[in-house]
């Protein structure tokens, strides 16, 4: 291979890397999708709940790149996602909340029209420098009751995990075994009226693969979990990067719940555990379908 | 109609009364002399507290009660501070219910629910009163407000209204967001933008003529503006910002408070911090008052003097 070969692919490459590098730092493509999303903007650009769309295309770059590109999501029955108000309700997995970031940039790219879901944060954020007003302008919400109540009365979209950090930070163990489930989402759901759209990610478990939990150590911190995992603690930081399984994300046909909001722990958690029943199906049926963890 | 209020030398007492002689007989109680009243504006120099104060009911027929005297100076000494606020408002609240008063408007601050991270994005009225747990000098204020609102439930025939405004903003204010505002260089907790609103006092003299109303009664939150975020208005300002880490902003601000070095007590740091944003949906459909005053103008008198017309 002579010098004018080496030259002219190493340039190749460096127009690829430039290109893709470029797409990350800005998308037209990306942006004129965002534009075509509803949002409820006051005279100043931003929601009432801080939700900056401008701000957000920054970020959507990288999102979409790692979206396509490191966990190369594949989308199945992504048109389940109905119009208004409604509760998409997930299996929570992977130690980092990748899931999801990936569930609501599924439901951006995929669906048409491009729909925005909000997540739930956690109480800590809002109490964190940098990472609270990120959440913020990303359009993400604290998890209390009055403000699911508040979204979905505006007919927005929200993403709930009813495992919470039980499911997150669960060991290898308990991989693909859905958690304990809370009651707050059915009853807000009842209350608002709104259907519920099951939703099962199958690969992020792989991601973070958890032999013990040290919570003593993640109390050192202030975060709620410490996992070790192969390469965590033993390389610090880049241990704790979710490795590139391969994301597959089904979305269930909607359920509609009626009731009493208020009624009996009994009531409402036969009605949760129907909801557990439909997703953990879709989770052993996404398994089985399955042939590699990676690809 | 004939109304009292309490507090009437403050800055905003004489701007309320000036407001509302041109429709009513206005009579002024304070423990502050109180010069340069229109001659038509009578002033009791007294304490509530005393018992000259009760003449004052005895000898005139009133109709409505504004309480506006409430300290919110935080330099006063706590035992003070409860004493003048919490004692002061209970006497009031005995001649109110003794003397027949129809109406009674507590002027409270929407403060009262306290800044922090567990916070609902929106604050409405029914949230509980959380702010004495971080902000333990403010407990006077709380303490006000419930009385009030305890003595809403027990006197039905008497129309109670409390308002609680959101940060209150003009060039007479010289409450703690005014007095943030200014500043010439901006202090900012490092990391934290937080959603606010902001009222004109203008508008709040407009709602607090609305809440005159004969009939209505209840708690009200009160907002100018739509919640936007702090780095917004610090933008239309056009004056400089420094970002202090806020553990260090905290301890600096303990220290500068104890040796009377600043007129910011620590906790109201908080207010940079979290969302404090007001759920004003029920004043707007009772009031029934749209405030006139948009963002930029509220913010006018504050901005950097050499800012060309601000664009966005």
């Amino acid at each position: 291979m002579d010098l004018a070969t080496v030259t002219a692919r190493l340039l190749k490459l460096a127009t690829k890397v430039s290109d893709e590098v470029g797409s990350i730092i800005s998308n037209p493509e990306l942006d004129a999708r965002m534009d075509r999303v509803p949002a409820n903007l006051g005279p100043y650009g931003v929601d009432p709940f801080g939700f900056d769309p401008e701000y957000l295309k920054k970020c959507m770059g990288m999102v979409s790149w790692i979206y396509h590109n490191y966990f190369r999501c594949q989308v199945f029955g992504v048109a389940n996602v109905p119009e208004g108000r409604c509760l998409l309700v997930g299996n929570h997995s992977g130690q980092l909340p990748f899931d999801a970031a990936m569930v609501s940039t599924a439901v951006f790219l995929e669906r048409e029209p491009p729909r925005f879901v909000r997540s739930m944060i956690e109480r800590f954020v809002p109490d964190t420098p940098f990472i609270s007003t990120f959440m913020a302008r990303c359009g993400q919400i604290l998890g209390t009751p009055e403000n699911c109540r508040r979204v979905l009365s505006n007919g927005d979209a929200i993403l709930v995990f009813p495992e919470g950090v039980g499911g997150l930070n669960k060991t290898w163990r308990d991989r693909y075994r859905l958690q304990e489930f809370g009651q707050g989402f059915m009853r807000l759901a009842i209350e608002t009226a709104s259907p519920i759209v099951p939703v099962a990610v199958i690969g992020a478990e792989e991601q973070a693969p958890t032999f013990i939990n040290a919570k003593f150590i993640g109390k050192l911190f202030g975060v709620p979990a410490f996992p070790i995992t192969p390469t965590n603690p033993l390389l610090p930081v880049v241990g704790l990067l979710p490795y590139p399984t391969r994301y597959r994300i089904y979305f269930g046909k909607p359920l509609q719940f009626t009731g009493d909001a208020n009624d009996e722990d009994e009531v409402i958690l036969k009605k949760v555990d129907e909801v557990k029943a439909t997703m953990q199906a879709m989770i052993d049926d996404g398994l089985a379908a399955r042939e590699h963890v990676f690809w | 109609m004939r109304i009292l209020i309490t507090g009437i030398a403050g800055r905003l007492g004489r701007r309320v009364a000036n407001r509302l002689r041109r429709n009513h007989e206005v009579i002024g109680i304070d423990r502050r002399p109180c010069p340069a009243l229109p001659t038509d504006i009578v002033h009791h120099r007294v304490d509530i507290r005393r018992r000259p104060a009760e003449d004052v009911f005895r000898h005139a027929k009133i109709d409505a009660v504004i309480h506006l005297g409430i300290i919110h100076n935080f330099r006063i000494p706590a035992e003070q501070l409860h004493a003048r606020n919490v004692m002061g408002t209970e006497t009031l609240l005995k001649y109110v219910s003794k003397y027949n008063v129809k109406k009674l408007v507590l002027l409270s601050s929407g403060d009262v629910y306290g800044a922090s991270a567990e916070n609902s994005q929106f604050i409405d009225e029914d949230v509980p009163l959380m702010a004495s747990q971080r902000f333990p000098e403010i407990r006077a204020l709380v303490a006000v407000d419930r009385m009030v609102q305890s003595f809403f439930w027990r006197h039905h025939d008497i129309e109670t209204v409390i308002l609680r405004p959101t940060f209150i903003v003009g060039p007479n204010v010289r409450n703690a967001p005014s007095k943030y505002f200014r500043l010439r260089v901006i202090p900012t907790l490092m990391g934290f933008d937080p959603m606010v609103q902001l009222l004109h006092e203008d508008d709040l003299l407009r709602m607090l003529d609305a809440s005159l109303k004969p009939g209505l009664r209840g708690v009200f939150n009160l907002a100018g503006t739509a919640p936007v975020p702090l780095s917004r208005i610090l933008k239309i300002l056009g004056k400089p910002t420094i970002p202090v880490p806020a553990p260090i902003a905290r301890a600096l601000l303990e220290r500068a408070w104890k040796y009377r070095l600043t007129s910011f007590p620590a906790p109201e740091l908080d207010h940079i911090r979290y969302n404090t944003v007001l759920d004003t949906s029920r004043a707007k459909e009772v009031l029934g008052i749209e405030p006139e005053r948009s963002l930029y103008e509220i913010l006018e008198p504050f901005r950097a003097e050499d800012q060309a017309d601000y664009t966005d």
